[in-house]
């Protein structure tokens, strides 16, 4: 091979590389956009990572059935201090900051509400944030 | 060295016994203003044995005195700087003048919790309901604010509520466009106390309200039934309220 070819071909192999190198460029980016999550996904802190009801799953789907159920039979037959109570929740899930469940995307309720643009009625009428220390301690909790 | 300050149950006996003596208020050995509440078991029902009560002595209660009222607004986060004729008002004092006589008495007059009420009858959602222990309420997840029943209610019980609001107490949710009015301090009973306001009268030392069980006969507002006279307001309409009064 004379000098002139033996250039040339070596000029063709570099495009061609670089050629694969550009086209590969995007599967690979999207590869690893894949491995980090692509979907957007809610950015809540969460507070309390104990399963007190149920386990995460299940509480995603459920808790609205949950809070509906229960809030039937506590407010028309008087049931209290049961397991699912909005309270409980709020007591546990609150923001350590602000105190509230709802407030910013961070916060527990408000955060994977917004990101499921699902508007939450609860606190139009319930309070979102957690009592003062002094009032938990006698209460011990959930009424 | 001396000891260290004992955390011994004596002193616990003592801070029970003052504890136990401001919320019970013996006035007379065996006498007590307010029945206590037995306190339900988590998931316990509320009884259809019970009926819950009020009697309300007028002869005991102060013309200028509004402690009960504002314990009531204190419990249940009533703060609100609406316009009067819009502001949620679950017990007001009302004063009574003879004209002939000149006599005057006053009374705190809240929801009757009757036993047929019409505010029930009325509600075209069932929101407005009767619970089984006799407690009238309002269910705001299925009330609609029509105001039916505050059309329907005798004694002007039920208050709409205008403004939205922010700071409710965790145990009083309330919330713009519902209606409300009296529960009875449900939350507190459910925990076995008695009515913020019944209890505020206690500790303004004019005890002219007692709290109790109407269906129980050895209970302290039973027993002053018994023995002396009283009335429910409006007795002609019949809904046998759980609110009686004395020396009206």
């Amino acid at each position: 091979m004379n000098a002139p070819t033996l250039r040339r071909a070596c000029r063709l192999r570099t495009f061609r590389g670089l050629g694969i190198a550009l086209l590969a460029a995007p599967l690979a980016l999207a590869a690893a956009a894949q491995e980090a999550g692509r979907t957007p996904k809610p950015t809540i802190v969460i507070e309390s990572q104990q399963h007190c009801i149920a386990a995460p799953e299940i509480m995603r789907r459920e808790h609205p059935e949950m809070l509906r159920h229960q809030r039937v039979r506590t407010v028309h037959l008087g049931e209290r201090g049961t397991k699912v109570s909005l309270n409980a929740c709020i007591q546990c899930h609150a923001d350590r900051q602000t105190g509230s469940v709802i407030g910013s995307d961070h916060a527990f309720c408000q955060g994977c509400h917004s990101y499921a643009a699902v508007h939450i009625d609860c606190f139009d009428c319930h309070q979102p944030s957690i009592r003062p220390a002094a009032a938990r301690l006698t209460l011990g909790g959930a009424p | 060295m001396t000891a260290p300050p004992s955390r011994s149950p004596s002193r616990r006996a003592l801070l029970g016994a003052g504890v136990a003596a401001a919320a019970g208020l013996a006035l007379v050995p065996g006498v007590r203003l307010i029945e206590l509440a037995r306190a339900r078991a988590p998931g316990e029902l509320a009884s259809g044995q019970v009926r819950w009560g009020l009697l309300i002595d007028a002869s005991r209660c102060a013309s200028g005195c509004t402690a009960c009222v504002a314990a009531c607004g204190q419990e249940n986060g009533l703060d609100s700087a609406i316009d009067l004729r819009q502001r949620p008002q679950w017990i007001r004092k009302v004063e009574l003048k003879q004209i002939a006589t000149g006599r005057s008495v006053a009374a705190p007059v809240m929801c009757q919790h009757c036993a047929q009420p019409p505010c029930v009858d009325v509600c075209p959602t069932g929101a407005s309901f009767q619970r089984a222990d006799g407690i009238v309420l309002v269910d705001r997840h299925t009330c609609i604010g029509c105001r039916y029943c505050m059309m329907a209610c005798p004694y002007k019980a039920r208050s709409f509520v205008h403004e939205p609001l922010a700071q409710q107490k965790p145990d009083v949710p309330r919330g713009k466009g519902c209606v409300e009015g009296c529960t009875l301090c449900v939350h507190r009973i459910d925990r076995g106390q008695s009515p913020a306001c019944v209890q505020a009268c206690a500790e303004s030392e004019n005890g002219a309200m007692v709290f109790g069980d109407l269906n129980n006969p050895e209970s302290e507002i039973v027993r002053r039934l018994r023995a002396q006279s009283s009335a429910p307001l409006r007795a002609d309409l019949a809904l046998d309220p759980g609110v009686r009064y004395q020396g009206v």
